[in-house]
C-alpha cells in the first residue's frame, strides 16, 4: 500500500470542487449534501425491523411521503460521492483496508471515536439542517447566514476539543 | 429553470444528475486528501490547513460564478433550494458537529470518500451518523424549541446588510485570501515545531 503518494494542490481541488457545486446549482437547483443521504439510510434500514416506529415518527415519517426514503436525489448523490472516491483512491494507488488513526492510538480506540463521533456528527446536522457539504459548503457559496453560524460553531468547538483528543491523531 | 424549481429532483432524470455530481464531488474531495481521518483533523493541530484552503476557495469560486452567471441572466438564485437559517439550532447543532466531527475524524461527506478509499473508521462513523440521526429523530418532539431557537427563514449576508450579491460574492473572496494568508503562516510556524508525543 502506498499512502504517500501526494495530494492535489488544495486550492486546485478547491475551484474543481466550487465549479462542481456551481454545476449542481445550475443543473439541480439545489447545492450538493451528505448527511441527508445517510438520515434516509438509516430510517429505510430501521424500517426492516421497526416498520410502525419509523413510518410514525414526525421527522423520518416524512421521508415516506414519496413511498421510499431511498427515493430521492440525495440517495444518489451519495452512492455517487461513494464511487467518485474509490475511483479517485483507486487511480491513485491510495486505495487500502485499512483503519486510519495516529501513531499512538489503538485500533479499539480508533473504532471507538469514529462511532462516537459518528452519532454526534449525524445528530447535529440533523438539528443543524445540514452538514459540511449541505449546509457549510453550498449555503456558505449562496451567501446565507445560518451557514457561517453552523461553520463558526463547528470549528469552534473542534479548534476547542482536539486538544484532549491528541493520542487519537498525533 | 432547474430540476428543483420544476419539481423534477426526485425524477430519473433528477437521480442522473446527482449521481454525477456526486462522482465529481467524491473525486475532487479525495483528490484534495480527504479521504483520510488524519488529513482532516490535522487542522485541529495547526499543521495543515487544506481544509480551509479547499472549503473556501470552492466556496468562493461557487459564490462569484453564481454571482457571474445570475448577472447575465444564466440562472434566477430566487430560484434555488437553500437551507434555512435557524440560528441558535444551527449554533448548538454546529458545536455538536464539530465535536463529532473531530471525535471521529470525518464529516458525512468526506467519510463516502473514506469508505470508497477503503477505510474502516469511515465506515464505522457511517454507522455512527445513521444512529445519530435516528436518535434525533426520536428525540425532535422532546427538543422542538431547540429546533425552532432563532428560525429565520431563508436569510442571506447580503440583503442584511444591504449591499448586492456581487459584493457579497467578492467580500467572501477577499475573506478567503486573507484566510489563505494566515494559514501559510500558521503552517510556515509550526514546521518549524517538530511534534512531541508525552508518554
Amino acid at each position: 500500500m502506498n499512502t504517500d503518494r501526494p495530494f492535489w494542490n488544495p486550492y486546485l481541488a478547491g475551484a474543481g470542487l466550487g465549479l462542481t457545486l456551481l454545476l449542481s446549482y445550475v443543473v439541480l437547483g439545489t447545492g450538493l449534501g451528505a448527511s441527508g443521504a445517510i438520515a434516509r439510510l438509516a430510517a429505510a434500514s430501521t424500517h426492516t425491523v421497526a416498520s410502525e416506529a419509523v413510518e410514525n415518527n414526525a421527522v423520518t415519517g416524512a421521508f415516506y411521503d414519496d413511498g421510499s426514503p431511498l427515493r430521492s436525489y440525495l440517495v444518489a448523490m451519495f452512492v455517487g460521492t461513494l464511487a467518485g472516491g474509490l475511483l479517485s483512491a483507486v487511480s491513485a494507488g491510495r486505495a487500502a483496508i485499512a483503519v486510519e488513526r495516529g501513531p499512538r492510538a489503538s485500533v479499539s480506540a480508533r473504532l471507538g471515536a469514529a462511532v462516537v463521533g459518528g452519532v454526534l456528527a449525524g445528530f447535529g446536522a440533523r438539528l443543524s439542517l445540514g452538514c459540511t457539504s449541505g449546509l457549510a459548503l453550498s449555503g456558505g457559496a449562496m451567501l446565507q447566514v445560518g451557514s457561517f453560524v453552523f461553520t463558526g460553531a463547528t470549528f469552534a468547538a473542534a479548534f476547542a476539543a482536539a486538544p484532549f483528543l491528541k493520542r487519537l491523531w498525533r | 429553470m432547474n430540476l428543483y424549481d420544476q419539481g423534477l429532483l426526485d425524477t430519473a432524470a433528477g437521480f442522473a444528475a446527482a449521481l454525477v455530481l456526486g462522482l465529481l464531488f467524491g473525486f475532487w474531495l479525495e483528490r484534495a486528501g480527504f479521504g483520510s481521518s488524519r488529513k482532516l483533523t490535522s487542522i485541529f493541530y495547526f499543521r495543515d490547513w487544506a481544509v480551509l484552503k479547499v472549503m473556501f476557495s470552492a466556496m468562493a469560486v461557487a459564490a462569484i460564478g453564481l454571482q457571474l452567471l445570475a448577472a447575465m441572466g444564466v440562472v434566477e438564485p430566487l430560484q434555488f433550494y437553500v437551507p434555512d437559517t435557524v440560528i441558535g439550532a444551527q449554533a448548538v447543532g454546529g458545536v455538536v458537529f464539530g465535536l463529532g466531527f473531530v471525535i471521529g475524524g470525518f464529516c458525512p461527506g468526506t467519510a463516502a470518500v473514506g469508505l470508497g478509499s477503503g477505510r474502516i473508521d469511515a465506515l464505522v462513523f457511517l454507522i455512527g451518523a445513521g444512529i445519530g440521526s435516528m436518535a434525533f429523530a426520536a428525540a425532535a418532539p422532546a427538543i422542538s424549541p431547540l429546533r425552532e431557537l432563532g428560525a429565520s427563514g431563508r436569510s442571506g449576508i447580503p440583503e442584511l446588510l444591504g449591499i448586492d450579491p456581487m459584493t457579497g460574492a467578492i467580500g467572501l473572496l477577499v475573506v478567503a485570501l486573507l484566510a489563505f494568508v494566515m494559514a501559510h503562516a500558521v503552517e510556515a510556524r509550526m514546521r518549524r515545531i517538530p511534534e512531541t508525543y508525552e508518554s
